[in-house]
């Protein structure tokens, strides 16, 4: 049992270290400003280009098949040099890897994991929240090619993407979990029409709403067989719990050490309360590393996941919401006006107890799946 | 990286969870079965595991603090009553101090509300803890100059909150100094001592708390309201996932605690003791409220094993300092602390 870096990983540490001195773009805080996202594209093919990116994924796909906790490594060195979080698209990258063909992996995956084709994920509905198996975006066969038609919600920086990972049903007949497919649709065509969502803190690209109206899809751009769209989504949405899959461990600790400026900085201006608030960020913050580590140590032998990731989702979210309390504690509400930065952190935090499966989705598979409780 | 349990370390944690399924209290009866217990104070005694932090030739502990927290675990989840923190406390000590393993039974005592070692002209009211079976405790001896370790003969053990750990004060008025201390104790020394009981306590906690979940688990399968188990309702279920959640993020933060006791240096190293603290110590009071609830009036009743653990957890709370304390050693390690400090 060992948290100490291995001589490679200690090697590794020093090249990212060194590079990032002089690699580190300076975005606001991910998540709070539409400058973010625009800078992203960016900072991820730069970081996979000097080799820091896709870390553990398999060669073939342009990862360095390193282990797992290489990742750990990365999220540590870039909160110390407060650079912006690592790219979240492993959960896709995971998906793609379990249920796509070797076709289908080389065709995506590449330019997926180095940034070059953006992405975003076309699962949740207007009336498929929760229950997500009762999607009702269908796809149609004609000819080589599906046709779609449906309304998404929640597509993540759908705006900026090349290509969608869609939920469709391709069989009305059978239960509605066996009757869903999986599609790689190009988001370049006439017959998509995007509607972005501002959301409670302002942003307004991260989130929208896609509109499909007859959109085509290559029938090879199916991920899996006919039918097999459930299991892809079960496998996407049980990483995108991970928070060693997305890589949020970096942005937490680049907000907690930001905090801990502004009371260096000034320390008389800062109560009890403030402080004690935010003790608990650094505590949580930290937590979150050490689970990762955890987490990520008992991939050594092979990626698995199963019903854990509700516990590392709603310990995420335990840390962001913290970390959000303590932002309009310590870095203030902007109640009288001024810079809302941390307003805007603390307003994000509250949707990660929704995005991803809600807290309580969460709770129903723990009870269920690992304390083995009884269902009604 | 790698911060999966070794081999070694796995069959340590499955021989200390036989022996506290086969010889802890399995009800709140059979904390009054002096045989019983003096059976499980036997194995534990036979076991070695009270002598992991004594000194090997180089001074240096037989066993690091994972090895430490990864008993500690088991004996906290099986309402272990049989010394370990205590002793395992007095026998760093000794090693730190350069001093003889200790030939009888010995354990720490702790003063001002247990957040620190007792130094002889502060704390009057200096208490052993953990002190079953101890007939001595180590502290700091603050009139012969600092870093030099007394010795107290102890009365006999009484209950405090903790019915598993009992606590001992001073018989009489009589103080040594320990024989054959060959090694000044500095403030690093302390620090890794305290960071040592830190991480103990918090594996302690780590154990409590799945025991404590266990119990309330099992009894939501089989206690049965409206015709159905209490635990399919999802009001039910939410605490118990709650609590489970509690549990493995604080399984993670001690992890990380126990092997910095020894892997960091020292500042570092309480740091992340103190951190782990905080965090195990909020949780386990959580999680024990939650096993109470969940027993409805059974678990406020004395025959219900819940408030035992959630009396071990108060005691693991306020060993070397509890919620309050850690926090400002946490402002203190990053440099943002008031007058405490981190030491």
């Amino acid at each position: 049992m060992d948290f100490a870096d291995s001589p490679e990983e200690a090697a590794f540490r020093l090249r990212l270290r060194d590079w990032l001195a002089d690699n580190n773009p300076g975005l606001p805080p991910s998540s709070t400003a539409d400058e973010y996202w625009a800078g992203q594209a960016a900072w991820h093919q730069t970081l996979y280009d000097a080799g820091f990116f896709g870390l553990s994924w398999p060669t073939s796909v342009g990862g360095q098949a390193l282990p797992s906790v290489y990742d750990v490594i990365l999220d540590e060195e870039l909160i110390a040099a407060a650079a912006p979080p690592r790219p979240s698209v492993g959960y896709l990258v995971q998906g793609l890897l379990e249920h796509g063909n070797e076709e289908v992996q080389q065709r995506f995956l590449p330019g997926l994991v180095n940034g070059r084709e953006r992405w975003c994920q076309g699962f949740s509905e207007p009336d498929a929240g929760s229950d997500l198996a009762s999607l009702r975006t269908k796809a149609v066969l004609e000819g080589s090619e599906y046709v779609i038609t449906g309304h998404k919600v929640w597509t993540s920086y759908s705006d900026a993407a090349d290509w969608c990972l869609v939920l469709a049903r391709t069989d009305p007949e059978v239960p509605k979990h066996r009757g869903v497919s999986a599609f790689a649709v190009p988001m370049h065509q006439s017959a998509i029409t995007q509607r972005p969502l501002k959301m409670i803190n302002g942003i307004t690209r991260e989130f929208g709403e896609v509109i499909f109206d007859g959109a085509r899809v290559d029938a090879a751009n199916m991920i899996g067989a006919p039918g097999e769209g459930w299991r892809l989504a079960m496998t996407v949405v049980s990483h995108e719990r991970e928070p060693g899959e997305l890589g949020y461990v970096a942005r937490y600790g680049k907000l907690v050490n930001e905090l801990v400026r502004q009371v260096e900085a000034a320390p008389a201006a800062f109560g009890a309360e403030q402080r004690r608030d935010l003790s608990w960020a650094i505590i949580e913050a930290d937590m979150l590393r050490c689970h990762v580590s955890r987490r990520l140590s008992d991939r050594l032998h092979g990626v698995e996941h199963g019903p854990e990731g509700s516990v590392d989702k709603l310990l995420m979210t335990e840390v962001e919401q913290a970390v959000g309390h303590a932002a309009i504690s310590v870095g203030g509400s902007a109640s009288a006006g001024g810079d809302d930065t941390w307003l805007r952190v603390y307003l994000y935090s509250r949707a990660q107890s929704v995005m991803g499966g809600t807290s309580q989705i969460q709770r129903n598979l723990i009870a269920n799946r690992i304390l083995e409780l009884p269902t009604t | 990286m790698d911060v999966r349990l070794s081999p070694e370390q796995v069959a340590l944690r499955d021989s200390a969870a036989q022996v506290v399924d086969r010889l802890g209290p399995a009800t709140v009866a059979q904390l009054d079965d002096a045989e019983r217990a003096g059976k499980l104070d036997a194995a534990v005694a036979a076991a070695g595991w009270r002598e992991l932090r004594t000194a090997t030739g180089d001074g240096n502990p037989w066993a690091t603090a994972v090895e430490v927290a990864v008993i500690a675990e088991e004996l906290g989840r099986g309402l272990a009553d049989a010394a370990f923190l205590g002793p395992t406390l007095a026998a760093d000590l000794r090693r730190l101090a350069g001093a003889p393993t200790a030939t009888a039974n010995e354990t720490v005592a702790l003063g001002q509300s247990l957040s620190r070692l007792a130094e002889t002209d502060e704390d009057v009211d200096a208490t052993a803890v953990d002190a079953h079976g101890a007939s001595s405790a180590l502290l700091l001896l603050a009139d012969d100059g600092d870093g030099r370790l007394g010795v107290i003969t102890l009365g006999s053990a009484i209950s405090g909150a903790d019915l598993t750990r009992p606590v001992a004060r001073q018989d009489g008025e009589r103080m040594t100094a320990l024989d054959g201390q060959t090694r000044v104790l500095d403030a690093d020394d302390m620090a890794r001592w305290q960071s040592l009981g830190l991480a103990a306590a918090c594996a302690d906690l780590v154990g409590t708390m799945r025991g404590a979940l266990t119990l309330a688990t099992e009894y939501a399968k089989e206690r049965k309201q409206y015709g159905a188990a209490i635990g399919s309702f999802q009001a039910v279920q939410h605490l118990l996932a709650d609590a489970h959640v509690a549990m493995e993020g604080s399984r993670s933060i001690a992890l990380h605690a126990a092997w910095a006791v020894d892997a960091l240096p020292a500042d570092d190293a309480l740091a992340a003791c103190a951190a782990a603290k905080a965090y195990c110590a909020r949780a386990a009071r959580s999680v024990c409220e939650t096993s109470i609830q969940v027993h409805g009036g059974i678990g406020n009743t004395w025959e219900c094993l819940a408030h035992v653990f959630l009396r071990r957890a108060l005691f693991s709370t306020e060993v070397l300092g509890g919620i309050g304390r850690n926090l400002e050693r946490v402002l203190a390690a990053r440099g943002i602390g008031g007058d405490d400090g981190l030491r």
